[in-house]
């Protein structure tokens, strides 16, 4: 019995990326500049959350400081580039190196938490990442001479390209940028994950002593999977420097890593789709959320004290009741309608009905209730 | 030396506040397997019925035993309203439900008290007593390490001595044989949350005085300093809960006294550090079995 | 069964395109009109701002919008600006950058507002001159005293409000110098630009070494203990404070536990009385007793200014009644303000009319002394009077005084203020 010949991993992913780009691109064209700033928003996002939702759902290792990894890149980013802009270089490819920068200041700090952390596990990562979370941003203040404490520093960013007419406008290019920079990033990851450390790490993540036994070297895949979603975090906090044209400290809180946590579970811990849709729904949630209070007509009064306070509310309850509704996820429901509908159409339950998909993390050893 | 003493009072004075916090963290780790990071949002809330009903009643004492009853009442409805539903799924999941409950509490609370910092007077003296001439400690620190130490021994007591302690202990540590030897196990994750919310409320009444005063956020800082506490001295000690809390607070202090305040949050990452390196289960962590 | 990207991309394209599609269909909604200048119609013109609304930062600040908004409903019941009501969409950034960049961009993007109006916040404001300068968007009279807003060739269309911290630290400098010589003054900043330009200031007049100690405190840690009890140490006998309300109620508060007296020389930032005796409740009265602060608006207390009668009388009618302090006071000034740059602007205003309205100064408001606008200055105040808090009122007294920013010598004047009209509507 011959196996059918297939494609090979690299040539679908390549292919799939292709595809994708020529459809977002296009997509840049038929959306306003705020539409394309927000994707662009989105797109940024993405890069560290699908190196995070690698990281949690993949490899079981739960950081709450990839927002600080995604200051670091921002301020590598921030700092070449002014560097670059003393020094007069105008040129687009320079802003590739800078981003390229900021990928390896964020993996080099990934390495040094990545390496204090290979033996915590579970909450003590937990709680070692988000006090990196809270301590990286006072770096800025210690450092004040360089990094300009809380005030935070401007980016120097060279202008749209003039081959691209003078019309274009700057949002449009924007989401070029950050656009390339999730692909590429989804590339890599997908990638990786399909191949032997996806592999490692899900070992891992299942059952550490029996992947230990097998002769997975444990420390080092947990090691380089810290490092590979570092450096994703590194890319999605150099394009948010470029998007935002300046860094400071109150743009990396905790609430920022906070954030990149929910867009992985809300979207779908471990799968990269989900990493999609988390990313969208971060910027589409509290946008709508402010749309839906700022329409309803209510008395002076009682603005000034929703103002604020009711999108911040109502995006709460939405999470909840997300978290509630879809245990696994946007792509968790997504999956199962998916398998209900093929279910339907080929006249045969789906042979993973009741299964739980491969990629899900395992059920969690809680006590249960009576 | 003054200045030594001085912030080694300040310190402790803090970190007996901490250590309460993390209490009530690690009681909840330890029956639930889950970290709550809503327990900031409703140790405030409590807060602000105190604020009310001091308002109302113009008795302070009143208001704090609102907050304690109110802390009982509301730790109990979230764990059987909200908790409950994400037991089953993966843990990660409570933890966006608890995130979403402290967007969800904040909100409310600024909706309904605004967002400005309201008052919140300490029920003693703040102003330092002097002995020997050197400013040391103040009637309100007395009254914040009573108050924790009697906590303390009433939560050992509690579990050591009584059957609901035992009952608890039973159903965070062998839920399935403890239910088949008749213990609610639900009702007892219920009681344990009740008790975490309770003190919660307690740390809050004692830490907001000393801050910029009562506001929808108030809570957010101490809960990293709490948890850092209870990483610090082990997930599931509760004397670990304790040490690691002073210990805390007598860093942040130290380090903000010799070394400036923006300094703090990067010594809490050292001290963070050394200890993880060393034990990386915190500090009272007992050796780690593994099932194979 | 297909897990690779390829397909999760395909379906995430599907939602993308669907969700476009309902916000392109959304697009288009208030303000936004086919008039050629954006955020002006021939009954309407819409400005927007940033602000905290939620947040620590929120506490104080978010009265300000609400009171600007408060009087630009009293000036829209009196027939709006040349036929035209003004609406002003405020959003909420929590002091977060990154917020701001979003809330901004929907605002000049989508919602297409003719200018921005007092935007919040040195950092989060920094964030966005560049887009805003670039797109030509008017950004009026920022909130904060940061000197990023002076700089007329590289942000044209940036103006700033508040007199620049170094101004107050050499005005506040040289008060001492002439009242308090020889004591030893010290000084408690915020670590940021707010904190470090006052010091500049002060320095500028007393010296480097005039300043015997500097302590800062940082905005997320709120125990000043170990800086109070350093600045005792010293034996600090002034003590000038560069704080924001929350903390110099701490300060103060904490200086008193700690048994540290001293006179308190407090930033206009931070010196609102009603804040602060709020703030300390019960032992507001003998602590804020002889508290020195300055200022560039009339008293909150000065019952005899016309101002502030005007404005109190406004705030009940239109601000809901809101407890009236310094934010409240500042809120109704800069809408005063932009009322009068939106008059002077013409019966057509554009974005350039507007800007050059503003650059043409001559407006008498509520401020002590006058704006500095101009063609090469954009900064905004630059006179501050000095101010102690007495029988629990804040009262001003002796001259106005103005310097500039760099090495300029602190001068008196002795202009008196000119009073609002009789309806409170700029003619």
């Amino acid at each position: 019995m011959t196996t059918p010949r297939r494609v090979p991993t690299l040539v679908r992913h390549l292919a799939g990326a292709a595809v994708a780009a020529v459809v977002l691109f296009g997509l840049t064209y038929v959306l306003d500049p705020f539409r394309d700033y927000q994707l662009a928003t989105a797109a940024a996002y993405l890069c560290a959350a699908a190196g995070l939702t690698v990281l949690i759902g993949l490899n079981g290792q739960l950081s709450l400081g990839h927002g600080a990894l995604m200051a670091v890149g921002a301020y590598s980013v921030a700092m070449v580039q002014n560097q670059f802009g003393d020094h007069g270089v105008t040129a687009q490819w320079a802003l590739v190196a800078s981003l390229a920068a900021g990928v390896v200041a964020a993996t080099l700090a990934g390495a040094v938490i990545g390496l204090a952390a290979a033996r915590l596990r579970g909450p003590y990562l937990a709680g070692l990442t988000l006090v990196v979370a809270v301590a990286l941003p006072a770096v800025t203040t210690v450092f004040s001479g360089t990094f300009h404490g809380d005030q935070g520093l401007s980016v120097y960013l060279p202008p749209v390209p003039d081959s691209l007419g003078a019309d274009f406008p700057v949002e449009r290019w924007q989401a070029w940028l950050a656009l390339a920079a999730a692909l590429l990033t989804l590339l890599v990851l997908a990638n990786l994950v399909r191949g032997r450390l996806g592999r490692s790490m899900r070992a891992i993540r299942d059952n550490e002593v029996a992947a230990s036994l097998a002769g997975i070297p444990v420390a080092r895949v947990q090691v380089v999977a810290f490092v590979v979603s570092a450096a994703c975090a590194g890319l999605g906090g150099g394009m948010f420097a470029v998007l935002a044209q300046s860094v400071s400290p109150d743009a990396f809180t905790l609430t920022l890593s906070l954030n990149l946590l929910l867009a992985v579970v809300v979207g779908g811990s471990g799968s990269l789709a989900g990493a999609v849709w988390g990313s969208l729904l971060l910027v589409l949630l509290r946008y709508w959320a402010d749309e839906l209070t700022g329409g309803l007509s209510l008395p002076a009064g009682l603005r000034t004290r929703l103002a604020g306070n009711l999108p911040l509310a109502l995006f709460g309850l939405l999470l909840i009741v997300v978290m509630m509704a879809a245990p696994g996820g946007v792509q968790g429901l997504l999956s199962r309608a998916g398998r209900w509908v093929r279910g339907r159409l080929t006249g045969r339950p789906s042979h993973r009905a009741g299964l739980p998909a491969p990629d899900a993390e395992p059920p969690a050893p809680v006590a249960s209730h009576t | 030396m003054d200045r030594f003493l001085f912030l080694t009072v300040d310190g402790l004075s803090h970190g007996a506040v901490y250590a309460a916090f993390a209490l009530a963290l690690v009681l909840i780790w330890r029956g639930t397997r889950i970290v709550n990071f809503a327990q900031g949002v409703l140790a405030v809330a409590t807060s602000y019925l105190a604020y009310t009903v001091t308002g109302r009643s113009g008795s302070y004492w009143l208001g704090f035993l609102a907050a304690l009853l109110a802390g009982l009442v509301l730790g109990a409805v979230v764990e059987r309203l909200v908790m409950r539903r994400v037991a089953d799924a993966p843990p990660l999941n409570a933890v966006i439900v608890a995130l979403g409950l402290v967007l969800v509490g904040q909100g409310v609370l600024g909706m309904l008290y605004g967002n400005q910092f309201l008052p919140f007077p300490a029920p003693f003296d703040r102003s330092a007593m002097t002995v020997g001439g050197v400013p040391l400690v103040s009637r309100f620190d007395l009254f914040v390490f009573g108050t924790v130490l009697l906590l303390m021994i009433v939560l050992a007591v509690l579990f050591t001595r009584t059957a609901t302690g035992l009952r608890m202990r039973a159903a965070a540590f062998a839920p399935p044989v403890a239910r088949l030897l008749g213990v609610r196990v639900g009702r007892m994750l219920t009681l344990g949350w009740a008790l975490a919310a309770l003190v919660g409320a307690l740390a809050g009444m004692l830490v907001i005085p000393t801050g910029l005063g009562l506001h929808p956020t108030a809570m957010d800082t101490v809960f990293v300093s709490a948890f850092t506490a209870a990483v610090v001295g082990g997930l599931d000690s509760p004397a670990g809960a304790v040490v690691g809390g002073l210990l805390v607070g007598l860093v942040l202090s130290y380090v903000a006294g010799y070394l400036g305040a923006g300094t703090t949050p990067l010594a809490v990452l050292a001290l963070l550090v050394v200890v993880l390196l060393a034990r990386p289960a915190g500090l009272f962590s007992g050796p780690q079995a593994r099932r194979v | 069964m297909f897990r690779s990207l390829h397909r999760g991309v395909a379906v995430a394209t599907i939602a993308i395109l669907v969700a476009a599609a309902g916000a392109c269909s959304s697009s288009g909604k208030s303000g936004s009109s086919t008039a050629p200048v954006p955020g002006v119609t021939d009954t309407e013109v819409v400005v927007g701002t940033h602000t905290p609304l939620t947040g620590p930062a929120a506490a104080g600040y978010s009265k300000i919008s609400a009171a600007a908004k408060a009087y630009f409903d009293y000036v829209n019941a009196n027939g709006g600006v040349n036929g035209r009501k003004i609406t002003y969409k405020i959003m909420d950034d929590g002091y977060n950058p990154a917020t701001t960049q979003q809330v901004v961009r929907q605002l000049v993007l989508q919602d297409k507002v003719f200018a921005i109006l007092n935007g919040l916040g040195t950092p989060t404001h920094t964030g966005v001159l560049d887009f805003l300068n670039t797109n030509k968007v008017p950004d009026l009279f920022v909130a904060s005293g940061s000197l990023s807003w002076n700089q007329p060739k590289k942000y044209p269309y940036t103006f700033g409000y508040n007199p620049d911290y170094t101004i107050e630290g050499k005005i506040l400098a040289s008060y001492l110098k002439a009242n308090f010589a020889g004591q030893k003054v010290c000084t408690f900043g915020q670590n940021d630009d707010f904190g470090a330009d006052g010091l500049k200031g002060v320095q500028a007049v007393l010296g480097a070494s005039g300043v015997t100690h500097s302590e800062t405190y940082t905005v997320t840690n709120t125990n000043v203990g170990p800086a109070i009890a350093a600045l005792k140490q010293a034996g600090c006998q002034v003590t000038v404070s560069f704080s924001v309300p929350g903390f110099t109620a701490l300060a103060i508060g904490t200086a008193a536990q700690l048994g540290f007296k001293t006179q308190w020389v407090v930033s206009n930032v931070g010196a609102d009385y009603a804040t602060l005796a709020g703030l300390l409740k019960a032992a507001a009265g003998p602590l804020l007793e002889g508290v020195i602060s300055d200022s560039y608006l009339p008293s909150v207390d000065d019952t005899s200014n016309g101002w502030i009668s005007l404005f109190r009388r406004l705030n009940t009618q239109y601000n809901n009644n809101a407890p009236f302090d310094g934010n409240v006071e500042y809120g109704f000034s800069v809408a005063y303000l932009f009322v009068q740059a939106l008059k002077a602007a013409g019966k057509n205003p554009t974005r350039q009319s507007i800007v050059d309205a503003v650059e043409k100064n001559g407006y008498s408001g509520p401020g002590l002394f006058k704006l500095r606008f101009s063609k090469d200055d954009h900064s905004g105040y630059g006179g501050l009077q000095m101010g102690k808090v007495q029988g629990g009122k804040q009262t001003l007294f002796g001259p106005v005084y103005t310097t500039d920013d760099g090495s300029g010598a602190v001068t008196e004047s002795n202009s008196s203020p000119a009073s609002p009209p009789d309806n409170g509507i700029p003619t």
